[in-house]
């Protein structure tokens, strides 16, 4: 599933989002302005920019769960921006990853299966589901004794373990990576690293957001500040 | 209307200007959507919002006022308002299954675990025991009911086994669109996360369509591809479940989300 480098995989283009906050006096507040972006088949992008300077909400524009004002985001050939929710979910499901800062389960589901899960989605054996989650899980150093309990029960290390591996389990074309390495020891953080450089090795796209500089100097080819994106009148 | 064709499939059910009025109060009106193969949707809004109300007008249990619902047989939609009754009836024995709140109104509570199960197969025909016993036996597995309870009669069941029971007995026939109203509502929060993870997989399994009505926006948020949003009647907000939970734009809904309770 090796896509061809250099091909542009995900492109916003001049994208705005306001906030309209209906039960506070109808406040409206403008949080982003043309904010355009491009990565390329087998690079990684960081977003970087202050606290608060929208780096989050515009990775949750890209993914379809924040929507937004005006503009187009290209990932593949779907434009986020516009286009209906099966898409968006035929997307999610076959070309954009997305790890998450929290890990969202239902009760009960052994770790195992969380991880499998993606690729169950799309129809691959249980089996061979199982065992590629196995393999992400032990890479991640989460011992096997947890792998038939619900994650929900975990520390907070072990449930952003446990998000990072079921982030990976597909070899997605484009993925988005929010804070992906934040409080991780060092093992776990070079394991994380490397899982990131196979991505982009085998011509993943990938939009990050890394606190953890060092991290974001290795695996990232370019930065694009967001603070550039925000409207003036808040900034 | 966007062209589709590069999924390759038309909508399983079309519902068009849908309306129902009590007198000169509006049960629900001016409700219109697409619902496609293997999509689940989640219907919700307060008591009185109109979500139960629109259910039933799907589902034929309710003749509506105005409006058509178009279901997909053999690639031709079909306008079930209009068709006659054994022709409705016959589609709800087999292309549709409705799991009610209360596992008492969709069984039979003086007939064994089995024998609610396989009534639906007998509907469609089925004679054999010996196969229907099986079928009912392996359904009954999947619902995590254990095979020494098949002769058992629902009144001996806990309200989680009713449900779970309620669900294997409208799946066993294969339906391809099932409709809930509130299927996870009376149920501990334990025994919700087991119901939950269940219809999950049974609905990806299965490649099921499916309508849910809930007031509980956690459900939804595990459950549902899409949600509808409903307030007096009127669907005020929809698109993707995460989008309306996490970036809500009409009032209600804001209302809505920030008024569930964090644990």
């Amino acid at each position: 599933m090796k896509q061809e480098q250099g091909r542009t995989m995900i492109s916003v283009q001049d994208v705005s989002k306001t906030f309209t906050l209906h039960n506070q006096g109808a406040a409206v507040i403008p949080v982003m302005e043309g904010a355009s972006l491009q990565v390329a088949a087998g690079e990684c992008v960081a977003l970087v920019g202050a606290s608060g300077s929208g780096k989050s909400t515009l990775m949750r524009m890209i993914y379809g769960n924040y929507l937004s004002a005006s503009g187009r985001i290209m990932v593949g050939d779907v434009d986020v921006a516009s286009a209906e929710p099966r898409e968006i979910l035929r997307l999610r499901r076959e070309v954009l990853g997305y790890v998450s800062q929290f890990l969202r389960v239902v009760p009960r589901v052994p770790t195992l299966d969380v991880v499998a899960e993606p690729l169950l989605a799309v129809g691959v054996g249980p089996d061979e589901a199982r065992e590629r989650a196995a393999d992400l899980l032990g890479r991640l150093n989460i011992p096997e004794r947890l792998w038939g309990l619900s994650p929900t029960t975990f520390s907070g290390g072990e449930q952003q373990r446990v998000n990072i591996a079921r982030g990976f389990a597909r070899q997605y074309p484009a993925m988005l990576l929010d804070e992906p390495t934040a409080s991780l020891d060092a093992a776990n953080r070079e394991q994380v690293m490397q899982l990131i450089e196979e991505a982009k090795a085998r011509g993943a796209a990938i939009v990050g957001i890394f606190h953890d500089v060092e991290a974001r100097d290795r695996v990232c080819d370019r930065a694009v500040d967001v603070t550039g994106f925000t409207p003036a009148k808040v900034a | 209307m966007k062209d589709m064709s590069d999924i390759g499939t038309g909508p399983l059910l079309r519902v068009e200007g849908l309306a129902k009025f009590y007198g000169a109060r509006v049960g629900c009106e001016g409700v219109a959507f697409d619902l496609y193969p293997g999509e689940v949707m989640g219907i919700v809004g307060e008591s009185g919002s109109g979500k139960t109300t629109l259910l039933n007008c799907l589902a034929g249990h309710l003749a509506p006022d105005e409006g058509q619902v178009l279901f997909d047989r053999a690639g031709q939609l079909v306008d079930t308002v209009t068709m006659s009754e054994p022709e409705r009836r016959m589609l709800s024995r087999t292309d549709w299954a409705f799991v009610h709140q209360h596992a008492h109104e969709g069984l039979r509570m003086n007939v064994s675990a089995g024998g609610n199960v396989g009534e639906r197969l007998m509907g469609l025909g089925a004679r054999h025991y010996g196969t229907i016993r099986e079928q009912a036996v392996d359904w009954l597995g999947r619902v995590e009911i254990a095979e020494d309870r098949v002769d058992d009669r629902p009144t001996a069941f806990s309200g989680g086994m009713r449900q779970r029971l309620q669900i294997a007995r409208n799946l066993v026939t294969g339906p391809r669109l099932v409709f809930m109203d509130e299927p996870t509502g009376g149920l501990d929060v334990s025994v919700q996360a087991r119901l939950l993870d269940l219809l999950r997989g049974l609905v990806r399994e299965m490649g099921l369509s499916a309508i849910i009505v809930t007031h509980d926006l956690a459900v939804v948020r595990l459950l549902a591809d899409r949600l509808m949003v409903m307030k007096s009647g009127q669907v005020v907000e929809t698109g993707l479940t995460d989008q309306v939970l996490d970036d809500p734009q009409h009032e209600y809904t804001q209302l809505l989300v920030s008024s569930v309770l964090q644990v």
